[in-house]
């Protein structure tokens, strides 16, 4: 078993997820049931193959360097769920 | 009644045989008509009316103009709250609009509403939705049915006829395998064809735009409409974009078409088997050229996809987070509690299974194991393609191993769920264009689909042949 109450626990912390004690059961479950599914890649000689992370065959398009005002500070805070004076809002994080 | 056509809309708007205003006052009855299908997450009658009220106002030629289109709740739009079928996004309205449904407003066309889909797009039958199920139109009474998913609510619009086309969005089979459950059209394009800004990211290297439409022709009209380079996207691909509809031609003599031998997938049941050969034997009465090909890693498709995507959907979604946008948790004792409780209340169950495993896999220790070794195996699954694709024009596969399930039936077992795009995940993992169609039905005559892969960016192609099928099946 890859995944025990430790390791979930603490792929939760890197989340940043809260998780109850029957969620954490669950998950253990089904994350061993996924990895161990997933285990059949090593099947393939993957020996000198490069890895694959970008598709797209086109080459990156350069742009003139201007700058340019897109979105404006009441804009990216309009939806913001709590705001003080320009800027977001979150709970004290110094004494 | 006759099948609603966007093509001859067109022709009746021109010859002024209906106006707009009539033709999307038919729209408005029949979206509050099927209420129950739970299609739409956003509608709003005077939102409609108020873009009705717009277009007649306007003067100039538009090549949508006056259309209405559904628009998956993906997609940012100023005019209509955007939620991506989660708690976490429930109030958010964006201050911008993305770039496929600017390219569709540019166009005149009218937004009906914003449909339903599973959380994030992570699911494959509409039933991961915050906002409960979309039902497939095609259900008889008491017994729903799925309409596949992830864009399973733009599949049933288009289906239910409450629109004349639909945006959605693939990452593994989104658009191919609710078009297939819902006996419509759906074409995810090469990774690169439309841009993605805007788009609420799920799985960056694999998410494309795409449309859903009644027949081959609207969703030639829809693409082009939808496609194009935008430097706002970095993967955005700077090709000329053809006029697919102008170009449409269903001869196809002459032209090869593969057929993988790996798609023979054991468990297929028969009738898929069957449209399948049904598929070839009205190819090769077209004069093409059947070429058995091999696409040997094939079977390590779905795990490899499921590794990648949920890697990338753990970092993706990050930024939820309780403090740019959207909910906040009430429990905020600290910052981190604040974002334990937002994240553990704000997504539902297969995201947050998704963003566990997505950080797990690229944890310390994990990431050369399982990260790495899938995007290896991806090289080599698109290498397959590639080379297939040297040897014939397009490839033909089912679209799904099954017809429309039951609601709620795979919910429990997540690799089960998984299963449902083997035939699908292959090509986005290769970036390569996709289009599903309608072929055949099953013992209950429910609907199954063919799906044509091409080579990057050859989707007049894919057209092409989707067409000569399509008119060889009605």
């Amino acid at each position: 078993m890859k995944i025990d109450k430790n390791t979930i626990n603490k792929i939760a912390r890197l989340s940043r997820i809260k998780l109850d004690d029957k969620e954490s059961e669950d998950y253990i479950n089904d994350l061993n049931s996924i990895l161990d599914w997933v285990e059949q890649l090593n099947e393939v000689n993957t020996e000198n193959i490069e890895p694959l992370s970008n598709i797209s065959s086109s080459i990156l398009p350069k742009r003139e360097d201007v700058s340019k005002d897109t979105n404006s500070s009441d804009e990216i805070l309009e939806n913001a769920p709590d705001k003080l004076e320009g800027f977001f809002a979150v709970p004290k994080v110094v004494e | 009644m006759p099948k609603s056509s966007l093509k001859q809309t067109l022709k009746d708007l021109d010859t002024k045989k209906i106006s707009i205003r009539e033709l999307n006052q038919d729209y408005l009855k029949k979206i509050k008509e099927k209420e129950n299908l739970n299609v739409f997450i956003h509608f709003s009658e005077e939102n409609v009316l108020k873009q009705i009220d717009n277009i007649e106002k306007d003067n100039s030629a538009k090549k949508l103009k006056g259309i209405p289109i559904a628009i998956k709740d993906l997609f940012c739009t100023k005019s209509m709250p955007t939620t991506a079928a989660s708690k976490i996004l429930e109030n958010f309205n964006p201050t911008y609009e993305s770039f496929v449904t600017q390219k569709l407003l540019d166009e005149g066309s009218i937004f009906v509403g914003k449909t339903n889909l599973d959380e994030f797009a992570m699911g494959s039958a509409t039933n991961t939705s915050f906002f409960g199920n979309t039902i497939n139109p095609l259900s008889k009474e008491n017994e729903p049915l799925a309409p596949g998913g992830s864009s399973g609510g733009s599949a049933a619009a288009v289906a239910a006829d409450l629109c004349l086309g639909a945006t959605g969005t693939d990452t593994g089979g989104s658009i191919r395998q609710p078009a297939s459950f819902c006996g419509v059209v759906g074409i995810k394009p090469t990774y690169g064809l439309c841009s993605r800004w805007g788009i609420a990211a799920f799985a960056s290297s694999l998410d494309q735009a795409g449309i859903f439409s009644h027949n081959v022709e609207d969703a030639s009209i829809l693409l082009q409409s939808i496609a194009g380079f935008d430097q706002r996207d970095s993967t955005s691909a700077k090709v000329d974009i053809p006029n697919y509809f102008e170009n449409l031609d269903d001869d196809l003599n002459g032209k090869t078409v593969g057929i993988p031998k790996e798609y023979s997938v054991d468990g297929t049941p028969m009738e898929i088997s069957q449209i399948w050969e049904d598929a070839i034997k009205v190819l090769e009465k077209k004069g093409v050229k059947i070429k058995n090909i091999s696409l040997p890693h094939t079977k390590y498709a779905l795990p490899t996809y499921y590794i990648i995507a949920p890697a990338e959907a753990s970092s993706n979604l990050a930024r939820y987070d309780g403090v740019k946008y959207g909910f906040r948790s009430d429990e905020i004792n600290s910052l981190d509690e604040m974002y334990e409780n937002t994240r553990a209340q704000g997504f539902g169950r297969e995201v947050k299974r998704r963003i566990l495993i997505g950080t797990y896999v690229l944890s310390a220790g994990y990431y050369d194991a399982y990260y790495l070794k899938a995007q290896k195996v991806r090289k080599l699954i698109a290498d397959d393609f590639n080379k297939a694709l040297k040897e014939c024009d397009f490839i033909v596969t089912p679209t799904a191993p099954s017809a429309a399930f039951p609601l709620n039936e795979k919910q429990n077992d997540p690799i089960k769920m998984y299963l449902n795009d083997v035939f699908t995940v292959p090509a986005s993992l290769a970036g390569l264009p996709g289009i599903s169609i309608p072929f055949g039905k099953d013992k209950n005559n429910l609907p199954l689909g063919i799906q044509i892969l091409g080579k990057h960016f050859d989707e007049q192609q894919v057209f092409n042949a989707a067409l000569s099928l399509e008119r060889s099946y009605e």
